[in-house]
């Protein structure tokens, strides 16, 4: 229906987003007239929880606050402390963590892309409605998610919460044939996701592409996880340590989340699109091809080609796992001495839905004074809603309920991952009369 | 058997699940945990028979009330369990459903929760009720050991000594 009449988009829970949020527009007309991406954030637990613990408690801590993206917590806690005590990681410990990443972003890139995602592009209410025709599809998802529960396990130590990180490498590192053991499970799992790419570009997308800051960390020589300096396509340039020089984090009324925006600017991009159009050139020869055959060159600016940028990520990080098993010898020690001191240290990794940023500063017993922690989908939040105004815009002539539908995919596209910024996440739209 | 426990510690009654696990484990059976997400619970019963899957729901009762399902089949009113983690056990029964992999035999039980924030700390109402998803945990153990006699299992009486 079109008109004068005020609609209102309303989604009291979002599906298929990790937690729970709420989604609220107005439509006045043919006018959006608001938006509002409500997130209930607790207090920041976890950063007053972490005061007056030992720095090595933080990475078992932190990777509670997430059940999808546990390692990216203890890789930026990780980091973090190191840089803040100067200690310096074994080679092999940092080839070992970058394995320990490929685990978690094949983990949750899989249930993104096909569980969470691919339901909104074939018109099924739920990836168990999608089960029930694409059975196969589901099958090769569960399969690819295991490869990266496998790794996860080893490393980590265990099924949920990895114990084994620490400050300054592993509490215990595998063996070479232990790694050997997962080379056919990634055999398979790299060509099942060639595979993803090719069945995720044949999807149909909305048109809708946006002018985006995109941020991401970039490396001298590999496609991002844990190192390198944060840049974006306006001229960003920085350590980890400037981050709060150019990121700032506003209170806003109708959330208790905060929202990030770059400081004189508003809000950026971080997850799978920013990574991709950053590092295009960092990615190993079969993703990049991989890509190019999907029809994707960067910059992409449509935020629901992520399904498509996703699978190009998944054959990265099943390469790159099979590159880190080929070249791994195991450290002389498992992890680094790290003595108490003072000092603060930041780092910034890239979790699967983007740039996971810390700071800790720690007294000379090595206890926590201050710790913050910024996740990526609360600086992705602000840039939802600038979209959300946008693509709301296209939808008033649309029924509302295939509008608010429509709304819920374009925030599933972000992948938010409501249960790391927040608990509870309730979305709702709502239209009013504007006559008169 | 297999028993596992869903949920996560560090966010309130969300825990309750973790809880009824490590409290089998104190008294000799084992018992797993995981965070809930469906995928990886259809992974985790894929070759076992008789399945338990203990996790916090929200279905409007008093906290601390304990619902028990039988998983088979799946049953809608279960999709009200809290879902920190995405595709949860719910979801997880469906799916499982679809694609023929649900277990022989699946038993659910909900302990209704209250709060879930981070750092909320587990309701009184919901400690009690693990303590009795505990006893009728141990409780179906028997039963089924009863049905297929297991003289190896002797763990099982230090459960049934020390809680009833």
């Amino acid at each position: 229906m079109t008109g004068r009449g005020t609609r209102t988009i309303r989604v009291d829970t979002l599906a298929r987003v990790e937690g729970e949020g709420s989604l609220y527009i107005k439509l006045v007309g043919d006018r959006v007239a608001d938006v509002k991406l409500k997130i209930y954030e607790p207090p920041r637990f976890f950063e007053a929880f972490l005061r007056g613990r030992h720095f090595s408690e933080a990475p078992d801590i932190t990777a509670r606050i997430c059940g999808i993206c546990p390692v990216a917590y203890q890789m930026s806690a990780v980091h973090a402390i190191e840089r803040a005590l100067g200690v310096r990681i074994d080679p092999a410990v940092r080839l070992l963590r970058r394995l320990f990443y490929c685990g978690e972003w094949i983990e949750s890139h899989t249930l993104h892309v096909y569980m969470l995602h691919a339901p909104d592009f074939l018109g099924y209410q739920d990836a168990i409605a999608m089960a029930r025709d694409h059975r196969a599809v589901v099958e090769k998802a569960l399969r690819l998610k295991k490869t990266g529960n496998r790794i996860v396990q080893l490393l980590g130590g265990r099924e949920i919460h990895p114990i084994s990180a620490a400050v300054g490498g592993f509490y215990k590192t595998p063996t070479r044939q232990q790694l050997r053991d997962l080379v056919d499970d990634l055999q398979w799992a790299l060509e099942a996701s060639l595979e993803t790419v090719r069945w995720t570009a044949g999807l149909q997308f909305p048109n809708f592409e946006q002018d985006y800051e995109f941020v991401a960390l970039r490396h001298a020589d590999e496609y991002p996880f844990n190192e390198g300096r944060l840049v974006s396509n306006r001229g960003l340039d920085i350590d980890a340590a400037e981050y709060e020089d150019h990121f700032v984090e506003l209170q806003v009324k109708h959330s208790n989340a905060l929202h990030s925006v770059v400081r004189g600017r508003g809000s950026y991009l971080v997850g799978p699109l920013a990574r991709f159009n950053l590092n295009f050139d960092k990615l190993p020869e079969v993703a990049r091809q991989a890509a190019l055959d999907a029809g994707l060159r960067p910059p992409v600016k449509n935020i629901f080609r992520s399904i498509v940028v996703r699978a190009v990520e998944l054959v990265f990080a099943c390469a790159e796992a099979l590159r880190a098993i080929r070249e791994y010898e195991p450290p002389a020690a498992p992890r680094a001495e790290a003595p108490n001191r003072i000092g603060v240290g930041q780092a910034i990794t890239e979790a699967p839905r983007g740039i996971l940023y810390h700071r800790y500063a720690l007294d000379e017993n090595g206890l926590i004074v201050t710790a913050k922690i910024v996740p990526p989908t609360s600086q992705n939040q602000k840039r939802i809603e600038d979209d959300l105004r946008e693509y709301a815009a296209q939808l008033v002539a649309w029924p509302i309920e295939e509008a608010t539908w429509k709304c819920e995919q374009e925030v599933r596209s972000y992948d938010p991952c409501i249960s790391c910024a927040t608990h509870f996440l309730r979305v709702v739209v709502e239209r009013e009369d504007a006559r008169g | 058997m297999l028993i596992i426990g869903c949920g996560n510690r560090e966010r309130g009654d969300d825990g309750a699940g973790i809880l009824v696990a490590e409290r089998l484990r104190e008294l000799g059976i084992e018992a797993d945990t995981r965070s809930g997400q469906a995928v990886d619970l259809i992974e985790a019963w894929k070759s076992a028979d008789d399945v338990i899957v203990v996790d916090a729901v929200v279905t409007g009762a008093p906290v601390g009330t304990v619902t028990a399902w039988d998983g088979r089949p799946p049953l809608a009113s279960v999709s009200t369990t809290t879902s920190t983690h995405g595709l949860g056990v719910a979801e997880a029964i469906e799916l499982a459903h679809v694609l023929d992999r649900l277990p022989t035999r699946l038993r659910v039980y909900g302990v209704e929760g209250g709060r879930f924030e981070p750092g909320a700390g587990v309701s009184p109402e919901v400690l009690r009720a693990v303590e009795e998803v505990v006893r009728r945990i141990i409780a179906d153990v028997r039963a089924l050991h009863h049905d297929r006699p297991n003289p190896h299992n002797v763990l099982l009486g230090v459960g049934r000594s020390s809680l009833l």
